[in-house]
């Protein structure tokens, strides 16, 4: 089925999404529309799925026009989504989700054994090994995909829609994916691929749409580079590789042996982990999304009740130290979630700046707030990090993105650190503020700190790491060099590590 | 393209020990036990009768009351040891064995509370089941509507709706099928208040239902006092529905009573427990509901309207719950009084909890807290050695224990009291 949509506008009070967007989508073809977060197409997307209604402009099917009211619409019309965060419903199984909102009965009630060989024939024809009975909030996320995929195919979508379909997946399962749309773009759906990593870009698509700030920017072919796709994505050129020198390898600044972690319900999130980081190098600790790494940095915090093992800082025991005590002995962190953990939204920038130092010197003094004080250092920090705000007053909540994570970059690098620790520094930025962060990062590493630098994006990874640890379920399968192949970082990322594998432990 | 990622992900993870938490409790009562029926011990017999006119009589079953609270602390204490031996061994006590205890504590309470005196069985159950009804009503309404995804506070409030007018309306027109569907009606009024501020237009779900429970008691308070009152013999003497015998069946001994000869509003539960059950479990119906109840975005995201999904069936939830309020009035009292319900819906609320959201398990919750409610009022009225207010107690302290200790933390409808925006 050809799908075409012309003019779509759509605003969000005075955000203009989506600006008068073409897209026309051949059966047999996979489309990656391309663009960074907050780009628009996720909006496209969900008025294509009839979630959201377009201000203006026409979404053509085989050339006839449709009005969705609804995602019931847009699936009986033969367009089926599978989404970024899984529409799933958790303590159902595979065959309930596959029926639910199109159920077959039979005299009244729910005929199961129906759904049950829809999901083993529909399986069957990709080479899933998919367990109709299976609950869904047992299965490993890369698999819960395939019951997306599957439960979208039991419509007989002739155009399906990923969106961000690998940002959950290990580089195998990527590459599983990949393959499957690839053999639906042979049985003839018209596939649309959501994306911001150029690598599947260029491997998978067709043809490629580039969205940038709610309009289309261009179309680009599949041999097109990286630093090409890259700077049609962001507006101007971009580096895509941060410069630095290798590692000078100085003494050890943290240690952590045998450190375990155990979460409320008392299961072990952080198993067993050992590992050195020098000064002057920066540790990169990969995996999916999910394998123990927010509980390790956590504990390296002080942030988790049940730590077993011992952390050691330039050779003192900073185990069990409270989040205040390991923040004094030089600790910086950059939480993975800004929003939630790493800033209040409603405070101003400088007030953000100054909240791990609210209980004295140099910005309280006898309970009071030196403001002239904070307002001098605030403003400094501000122009030297590059917070592109109206002010030192503005709200952090209304700051994009990019904006928010420099001034935490700028709040715990503006301390003496003895370790600096990221938690997917870049995760949701734009190719201009990922390219600020990493050369932050590398800059601290420079003047003589030991980082830790926490990613799931091999990209990332790949950029900064002088050594990589890889976590799996809680272990850490092994540590390194930083220039690894992703063949290898993707095998472990699934919790196997290869024989001839050159480890820097 | 291989499945070889497909083991399940919590393999690798291990459990901190076990939870010794039923073994205590076990320990607990048969502690208590001990301390009531050996310490306290009291002499005599007691008699628990089967008498049940019309039926085949079974015979009498004598408890010496000494001995007998002997035994059941013996058989208390043993249980209680075994609980802590398969914790130990299996990780997890039986659920069988706690059911085993619980009985053989009741049985020696019964006796030692009625030591010398008789004990109608036949009366008990019956009993606790009309004390139950409006709770499973209240319950099955609960379940409903949570598992759609919207918190039922107002279950108070409709069961006292539909108690109200259900009476005015039988007294009326003198005809019980009339004040029956009034008592629906009533229900689903409330509900659409319930539904339309919480889903419509988003409002705090708890807060909605204490203020509807609090608004349906003063408008019935107030209506009961300046207009039921004064003219009693015409709005407030409904006529009651009277029981219908199965041929056959009722004279079953003990269940034959029980469950063949009652009236149609609790042949009318009985089914609704049921219907309710594979409803939710093997229909389109059901199936939609709980999605709903679980994730309203996948939900919408197959087709599935969520706002209107939730409005109606928390408006059928309160038509559920209305038939309980027709209980009240025209199943037992006859009349209505004011705050006739005294927070039944409450302890019905408690049970959709303490069933953990199951229609079945929570109908059994009801069935337990009438019972707790039958045992204090015949223990008042045959007279035993606990003052009568603390025995008013029991069903509430039931309710507590049963909530707080035997259910812990449990998993409700995920998406639960949550509101679903769109966007």
């Amino acid at each position: 089925m050809r799908l075409e949509l012309s003019g779509i506008t759509k605003a969000f009070g005075a955000l203009v999404a989506n600006d008068h967007i073409d897209l026309t989508v051949e059966p047999g073809e996979i489309h990656c529309l391309l663009g960074e977060n907050g780009a628009g197409k996720s909006t496209l997307m969900n008025i294509l799925y009839g979630l959201l209604r377009a201000d203006s402009g026409e979404i053509r099917l085989d050339g006839v026009a449709q009005h969705f009211t609804g995602p019931g619409d847009a699936m009986r019309a033969g367009i089926g989504m599978v989404h970024q965060h899984f529409m799933l419903i958790p303590v159902f199984t595979v065959a309930e989700n596959l029926m639910l909102g199109h159920e077959q009965t039979k005299a009244g009630f729910l005929d199961l054994p129906a759904a049950r060989a829809r999901v083993q024939e529909i399986s069957a024809r990709f080479g899933f090994d998919l367990d109709p009975d299976a609950l869904v909030e047992d299965l490993p996320v890369g698999v819960q995909q395939r019951v997306e995929i599957v439960k979208a195919l039991s419509r007989d979508a002739k155009v399906l829609v990923f969106d961000e379909p690998t940002a959950v997946l290990t580089p195998q399962e990527t590459d599983e994916l990949i393959a499957i749309m690839r053999q639906l773009r042979d049985a003839g759906t018209a596939i649309v691929f959501i994306t911001h990593k150029l690598r599947e870009v260029r491997e998978v698509a067709d043809r490629i749409t580039v969205v940038r700030l709610g309009k289309v920017v261009g179309e680009a072919e599949p041999t097109a580079s990286n630093a090409e796709l890259a700077s049609l994505m962001v507006g101007r050129s971009v580096e895509l590789t941060v410069q630095r020198a290798p590692s000078t390898g100085g003494d050890v600044g943290l240690q952590v042996a045998g450190l375990s972690v155990l979460d409320a319900a008392g299961q072990i999130v952080v198993d067993d982990v050992d590992f050195v980081v020098r000064r002057g190098e920066i540790l990169a600790i990969a995996g999916v999304q999910g394998n123990g790494q927010t509980e390790l940095t956590e504990a390296l915090l002080g942030l988790q009740d049940d730590v077993r093992g011992t952390i050691t800082l330039d050779g003192r025991d900073i185990t069990g130290a409270s989040v205040r005590q390991v923040l004094d002995a030089g600790v910086g962190f950059v939480p993975e979630d800004r929003q939630e953990d790493a800033l209040v939204a409603e405070f101003s920038i400088a007030e953000n700046l100054m909240l791990d130092r609210s209980d004295g010197a140099p910005f309280v003094k006898g309970g009071a707030v030196q403001r002239r004080d904070l307002e001098s250092f605030a403003t400094a920090t501000v122009k030297e990090f590059d917070v592109r705000a109206q002010g030192i007053d503005t709200h952090v909540g209304r700051l994009s993105g990019g904006n928010q994570q420099k001034v935490v970059l700028a709040r715990e690098l503006s301390r003496d650190l003895r370790l600096f620790v990221a938690a997917q520094p870049t995760r949701g930025l734009d190719v201009g503020s990922i390219e600020f962060v990493h050369e932050r990062i590398v800059a601290t590493r420079d003047e003589g700190v030991p980082v830790i630098v926490i990613s799931t994006e091999l990209d990332e990874v790949a950029a900064l790491a002088d050594r990589i640890a890889v976590m799996y379920r809680g272990r850490i399968v092994g540590i390194v060099p930083g220039d690894t192949s992703r063949d290898v970082l993707g095998l472990m990322m699934a919790g196997e590590l290869p024989d001839d594998v050159r480890t820097a432990a | 393209m291989t499945a070889t990622t497909t083991e399940p992900a919590a393999t690798a993870t291990t459990t901190k020990g076990v939870s010794y938490k039923t073994p205590i409790a076990l320990g607990a009562f048969a502690l208590l036990a001990i301390l009531l029926f050996v310490v306290f011990g009291r002499d005599g017999v007691s008699t628990f009768s089967f008498a049940q006119s019309g039926t085949v009589a079974l015979p009498d079953v004598r408890f010496p009351v000494r001995g007998t609270g002997v035994v059941v602390a013996v058989i208390a204490v043993l249980l209680a040891v075994v609980a802590a031996a398969l914790v130990r061994l299996r990780g997890a006590s039986s659920r069988w064995l706690v059911v085993v205890f619980a009985l053989a504590l009741v049985v020696g309470f019964l006796a030692w509370a009625t030591a010398g005196q008789r004990l109608p069985i036949i009366g008990l159950l019956t009993g606790s089941l009309a004390l139950a009804a409006p709770l499973i009503f209240g319950a099955l309404g609960g379940v409903v509507s949570e598992r759609v995804g919207v918190v039922n506070i107002a279950i108070e409030g409709q069961l006292l709706a539909g108690a109200f007018v259900s009476a005015v309306l039988a007294s009326v027109t003198k005809n019980l099928f009339v004040g029956l569907v009034g008592a629906v009606i009533a229900g689903t009024l409330v509900s659409f208040v319930l539904a339309a501020l919480s889903i419509k237009y988003v409002v705090n779900q708890v807060i909605v239902g204490v203020v509807l429970n609090v608004l349906v008691l003063g408008l019935t308070t107030f209506l009961y006092q300046s207009v039921l009152i004064p003219a009693t013999d015409t709005l407030n003497q409904p006529p009651t529905f009277s029981n219908l015998p199965i041929p056959g069946l009722s004279l079953i001994p003990v269940l034959g009573p029980l469950l063949f000869d009652q009236s149609i509003v609790t042949y009318l539960m009985i089914i609704a427990v049921f219907v309710v059950w594979i409803g939710l479990t093997r229909t389109r119906w059901g199936l939609r509901l709980r999605a709903v109840g679980e994730h309203p975005q996948a939900a919408d995201t197959v087709g599935i309207n969520v706002a209107r999904t939730r409005f109606w069936n928390v408006a059928l939830a309160g038509a559920i719950v209305g038939l309980g309020g027709a209980y009240f009035t025209l199943g037992s009292v006859g009349a209505f009084s004011q705050n006739i319900t005294s927070g039944a819906g409450y302890i019905a609320l408690a049970a959709v909890i303490f069933g953990r959201w199951d229609p079945l398990r929570a109908s059994a919750a009801g069935l337990l807290f009438g019972f707790a409610s039958q045992v204090a009022n015949i223990l008042g009225i045959v007279g035993s050695p606990v003052p009568s207010d603390i025995l008013l107690t029991l069903p509430y302290v039931v309710t507590i224990v049963a909530v707080a200790g035997l259910v812990g933390r449990v998993r409700g409808p995920a998406a639960a009291g949550r509101p679903y925006v769109k966007g």
